[in-house]
């Protein structure tokens, strides 16, 4: 479009147009197109988010049946597919989708802020010199990109924690979850960045989920009501199934005093894999 | 609400003549590239019945006749439907009273001794002119993408000889009724103007006159949208900040549209 004669010098535009990719790429370039890249994989995530809080519950069962479930993962495709190459698509898929909601978060919240940018304002970088009385926005649709965040390092530390046993050191028995999860859990520090991490992640589902819905533009009048409904049941859930792990292994309620089988990568794996064979 | 004068939603029938006092802090800006900063001004006697422009006029009077330089503001109809009014007004857009412009927000809903603070609209898309104006010509540039419909002229067609459902007529005119006055954008935390581009764009895509250029009016609009403004995170100020009340949901009738736009164009203009 070619600049009109009353186009102020002030209004020009604050964003570049970029020479448009090939289908479907063109999607992801622009910011409503990235929003709706977001909710899916938020979708995706928080699927990811729901099957591991459920299957964690087997924790509850002792050690051979969190064993068998562990095994179960990785045997994911029966005879069909060589051992872990399911869950190492699974993986990498869930890595994609998770660099991809960050990156797309990331790039609209700079957006987002450079379209609020004021000229001639002395005192920071807020939008308004004065108070903001907001209405509708509420604590977790204003802390995403906080909640965000910390959710994402909690993943590396909850990584480091239990799938490398960094510090862990020698108490660390790889293949044998419900051992590394006591003893990760029973230290008070660990617990509490478990307990922290874990309300971010249920106040970032609470707006995420409502948000999916209107970024996709899934939208009917006879559900609307509905949207909120789902967002705090799915952010209850997420919460109260995470945050049993640390509470209950603080408590004493979840030891390994129902063991049977010996602590090592050895003969306790072997006894292990005994014991889920007899169920 | 109550007053010193005993005012409330209630008893405004009974409260002409009534007049409060107040401490205005209004935001003073000499050009787009000048630091701004707030000025303090006391209003003495100003009557309940007054509109809040109608209060900056007083205010403009007597700096006027104190050899000051009046404030300047945006107004024309000053009857709630022409969106040239703005002004945030205690950290709200047109002030506390919702579906309300500033110029149809009325002193009595103000109580004697308030500190009333006033700012510009604020964007980066909204330069500020000077002291409270601003330039909204970015969503002139907006409507200019695609916000009307081509129809060859001629005779005039019979009358009903288009059916328009209903239904879409009257929601149609719910997206109609967006004056343009940027207060979305305004209470927007992330300067996004999806409110303002959604109404205009359900506004001819619900009806068949819009259907033609639908798709190729959505992604117009929206790519122009783009070049200004700020990225939704649905936080839902915008519908709370509007005068008119525009719902939520155009906004999202618009992300399903901007999508299956992009769908769609590519297979009417048969590229692979």
């Amino acid at each position: 479009m070619a600049p009109t004669a009353t186009q102020a010098a002030g209004s020009a535009p604050v964003f570049k147009t970029k020479r448009p990719l090939p289908f479907p790429l063109n999607i992801y370039q622009s910011a409503i197109g990235r929003k709706w890249v977001m909710a899916w994989t938020g979708i995706g995530l928080l699927g990811f988010v729901i099957v591991h809080m459920i299957g964690n519950l087997h924790l509850y069962e002792g050690p051979s049946r969190m064993y068998e479930y562990a095994e179960t993962l990785r045997e994911l495709g029966g005879g069909l597919l060589p051992r872990t190459l399911l869950l190492w698509i699974m993986r990498v898929g869930l890595l994609a989708m998770f660099v991809v909601h960050l990156h797309s978060a990331y790039t609209l919240k700079e957006r987002s802020r450079l379209a609020s940018e004021r000229a001639g304002f002395v005192g920071g970088a807020k939008k308004y010199a004065s108070k903001r009385d907001y209405i509708a926005a509420n604590y977790a649709s204003r802390t995403m990109r906080w909640t965000g965040p910390i959710v994402g390092l909690y993943v590396l530390f909850h990584l480091a924690d239990l799938t490398w046993g960094w510090w862990l050191g020698g108490d660390y028995v790889r293949g044998d979850p419900y051992h590394n999860v006591v003893e990760s859990l029973s230290s008070i520090p660990v617990a509490i960045i478990y307990v922290v991490a874990n309300v971010a992640l249920a106040v970032h589902i609470f707006h995420g989920t409502w948000s999916m819905f209107q970024s996709l533009g899934v939208n009917n009048p006879r559900y609307n009501g509905l949207r909120r409904n789902l967002a705090t049941a799915l952010a209850g859930v997420v919460l109260v199934g995470n945050l049993s792990f640390p509470v209950l292994v603080q408590a004493g309620l979840v030891d390994e005093d129902n063991r049977d089988c010996p602590v090592n990568d050895t003969t306790g794996l072997e006894c292990l894999e005994a014991e889920a064979e007899a169920h | 609400m109550s007053g010193a004068n005993g005012v409330n939603g209630q008893t405004s029938q009974q409260s002409h003549g009534g007049t409060l006092s107040l401490t205005l802090r209004i935001w003073r800006q000499d050009g787009p590239d000048a630091p701004g900063r707030f000025h303090t001004f006391d209003a003495p006697n100003i009557s309940e019945d007054m509109s809040f422009l109608e209060l900056l006029d007083i205010i403009n009077e007597r700096l006027i006749e104190g050899g000051g330089v009046p404030i300047e503001f945006d107004h024309d109809c000053r009857e709630g439907i022409c969106g040239m009014c703005s002004l945030m007004i205690n950290g709200r857009a047109h002030g506390h009273e919702l579906a309300t412009t500033t110029c149809q927000l009325h002193m009595r809903k103000f109580s004697d001794g308030d500190v009333i603070t006033v700012e510009p609209f604020r964007a980066k898309a909204f330069p500020v002119v000077r002291d409270l104006v601003v330039d909204r010509s970015s969503f002139d540039r907006i409507i200019e993408a695609g916000g009307y419909i081509s129809v060859n002229t001629g005779a005039v067609g019979d009358a009903n000889q288009t059916p328009v459902p209903k239904e879409a007529a009257d929601t149609s005119m719910d997206a109609a009724a967006c004056i343009g006055c940027g207060a979305c954008v305004a209470a927007c935390p992330n300067s996004a103007a999806q409110l303002f581009t959604s109404a205009k764009l359900a506004h001819l895509n619900l009806i068949p006159q819009g259907q033609p250029q639908r798709w190729e009016r959505t992604e117009a609009m929206v790519e122009t949208m783009e070049q200004f403004f700020g990225s939704c995170t649905n936080h839902g100020e915008c519908t709370e900040a509007c005068p008119k009340e525009i719902s939520l949901d155009f906004i999202a009738f618009m992300n399903r549209d901007y999508v299956k736009a992009k769908i769609k164009n590519r297979k009417l203009t048969g590229q692979s």
